[in-house]
């Protein structure tokens, strides 16, 4: 055991400054510190407040998670970090100190993929991923049904959503409903004393032409707007627990549907769910049902490593090292549209021979990639 | 004394060495629009060249601004780490008192306006009784409004060159120095202070404006209050 990687991994892609620290599959510490109560009054997240308050959080929040974890930064073997997607002002503070920790601790340094790791974390809970895994990634960021034959190298995406995430629309929902900011947990709550069967809101891209593993939560979240107005333009009262039920069955009805499809169709036996609607509880509950009628073996993390946290970014940290996955050159970019196919940004500048805890880093790097983000300023 | 300073708050990404009476070495790049990628390689490639280990700094000098948003946050952030991981203060400067510093080296005696890029047709902006001493806080307006105050002065930095109607003298330096920036600190640090930070106390960014937060328009108006 002593000899797994011990990794400590930075995540800032959103509204979450996360570190956590992990020692090969083993969680040792995830502190997270959140701006979110900043951005309820915005109802969504509002990049620039989020900015401001990664550049606040980070290096309490680095030191934090060291404390919990009780070990002394000299013994990291390495230090990773969300190089995208997210937003990209965000990220780039979580770019930025992770390559100033792994400099001055003389370690190497791997960008990882912020979706890659919402899978991977399930390592922390489950053990070992099963090769390969079927992933449901869902949050207000992200609706897809990911294939994982290694996490560290091959990710493919077969599905995601052409118009909002799942999350979106459960915030949106919230909205309409008068329920504030974010609308997942309160949606959830309200859903278990309401009547799922109450309403029937249609299942978006369920037709047998549609494409078999993308979403649609738009048509959705209209119609249920739609449903709620005709109520109260009749002048009868909004049944909010039979809409919240309703609307979330229709959502997660979806969802666990295509997934098992996604399953049997690719003849994995493990499915993966993950990301921040992975805390719903009836995404859990229906998911688990219809995983055991499926004999699939279903994995879902405990929520708070289901949301984006450092933990995660640390798991598949420690995966890159124990696959002697390339480190990430100090030019590494904030890529806020990395693509899901990239695991990782692996570094083309020099050797990548990173024995553990030695000095490195210490020849030149001085060469420059003209890798340049535009879109990293407005 | 060894000081590290850094500065993204100005399109120059720029770093430098400081022995206390000199520079050892330094890195002077302008690309407003990569700042997180050519930080870390310029501090390694001015280490390298001094043959200094990160280990053997003393106190790391940052300027924390004013200055557009997202590159500041870049050298703010780098600064606060490397202070956190090797157990060293960390000083604020104020990059426009470091613009000024240089305009005194170049021969600037005083009084003289510095003024940086704020985008969207401003400037980030001090006036200076001589390189050394700031009149008031920096501030971000528009050139035509600030054009009285700053009328007859000698102006540096390059919010000059862009607004020449304005500052009808302006004159070199045009960009943030690292090198203007440590020399600056290390004779504060000789004299006791002062930063823009408390010992002990991470530097804040200077923004001078506040977040754009756009409130999200209202769910489209299907439902009414
Ligand atoms: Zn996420």
């Amino acid at each position: 055991m002593a000899d797994e990687p011990l990794v400590l991994g930075i995540e800032t892609s959103c509204d979450e400054t996360g570190v956590g620290i992990v020692r090969g599959t083993a969680l040792l510490a995830d502190a997270v510190a959140s701006s979110v109560d900043e951005h309820a009054r915005f109802g969504g997240v509002v990049p620039e407040v989020a900015s401001r308050a990664h550049l606040e959080a980070m290096v309490p929040t680095i030191e934090r998670a060291l404390k919990e974890a009780g070990v002394t930064a000299r013994d990291l073997d390495g230090i990773a970090v969300t190089a995208g997607p997210g937003l990209a002002g965000a990220l780039l503070v979580g770019v930025s100190a992770a390559k100033a920790y792994a400099y001055a601790l003389g370690k190497p340094l791997y960008g990882v993929n912020h979706l890659a790791s919402h899978i991977c974390v399930d390592q922390l809970e489950h053990g070992p991923l099963p090769e390969p895994t079927m992933a449901l990634l869902v949050s207000g960021g992200h609706s897809s049904l990911l294939l994982a034959p290694d996490i560290t190298s091959d990710v493919r995406p077969l599905g995601a959503t052409i118009d909002d995430a799942a999350g979106e629309a459960f915030d949106k929902i919230a909205r309409v409903l008068q329920l504030g900011f974010p609308g997942g947990p309160v949606i959830d709550r309200l859903a278990k004393e309401g009547d799922p069967t109450a309403i029937n809101f249609p299942r978006g891209l369920t037709g047998s032409r549609d494409p078999a593993y993308d979403f649609s939560f738009s048509g959705l979240k209209t119609a249920v707007a739609r449903w709620i107005e005709a109520k109260r333009n009749a002048g009868e009262e909004v049944p909010v627990r039979d809409v919240a039920a309703s609307f979330q069955e229709a959502v997660v009805d979806v969802l666990t549907r295509k997934a098992i499809r996604a399953c049997k169709d690719e003849g994995v036996d493990h499915l993966m769910i993950g990301g921040g609607v992975a805390a719903n509880s009836r995404l859990r509950s229906l998911a688990q049902e219809r995983c055991d009628d499926a004999g699939i073996i279903l994995r879902v993390p405990r929520p708070k490593l289901c949301t984006d946290n450092g933990a995660m970014v640390a798991a598949l940290g420690a995966e890159m090292v124990k696959r002697n996955r390339p480190a990430s050159d100090w030019d590494l970019s904030a890529d806020s549209s990395l693509p899901v196919t990239d695991p990782h940004v692996p570094g083309t500048s020099h050797d990548h021979d990173h024995e553990h805890g030695h000095g490195g880093h210490s020849h030149s790097h001085d060469h420059v990639h003209e890798l340049s983000k535009d879109n990293l300023y407005s | 004394m060894l000081l590290l300073a850094v500065d993204t708050a100005t399109p120059a990404v720029t770093v430098a060495l400081h022995d206390g009476e000199s520079v050892l070495a330094q890195s002077h790049q302008v690309d407003a629009r990569r700042h997180g990628e050519l930080l870390l390689p310029s501090v390694d490639r001015v280490l390298a060249e001094a043959g200094v280990k990160l280990e053997a700094l003393t106190g790391i000098v940052v300027g924390v601004g004013p200055g557009p948003y997202t590159g500041l946050r870049v050298g703010l952030v780098t600064a606060s780490t490397f202070a956190s991981v090797l157990g060293i203060p960390v000083h604020g400067l104020c990059t426009l008192d470091g613009l000024a510093y240089a305009a005194g080296t170049a021969g600037i005696e005083g009084p003289f306006t510095v003024a940086t890029d704020a985008r969207r047709k401003e400037v980030y902006w001090a006036r200076y009784e001589d390189p050394r001493t700031r009149v008031g806080e920096p501030a971000v307006d528009r050139p035509a409004d600030i054009a009285e105050q700053v009328a007859g002065l000698p102006a540096v930095g390059q919010g000059a060159r862009l607004y020449p109607e304005v500052f009808t003298d302006a004159r070199d330096p045009e960009h943030q120095s690292a090198a203007a920036l440590a020399a600056l600190a290390a004779e504060r640090l000789a004299a006791g202070g002062p930063f823009e930070n408390a010992d002990g106390v991470p530097p804040a960014p200077l923004y001078l404006r506040r977040p754009d937060a756009q409130v999200p328009k209202n769910y489209k108006v299907v439902t009414p209050q």
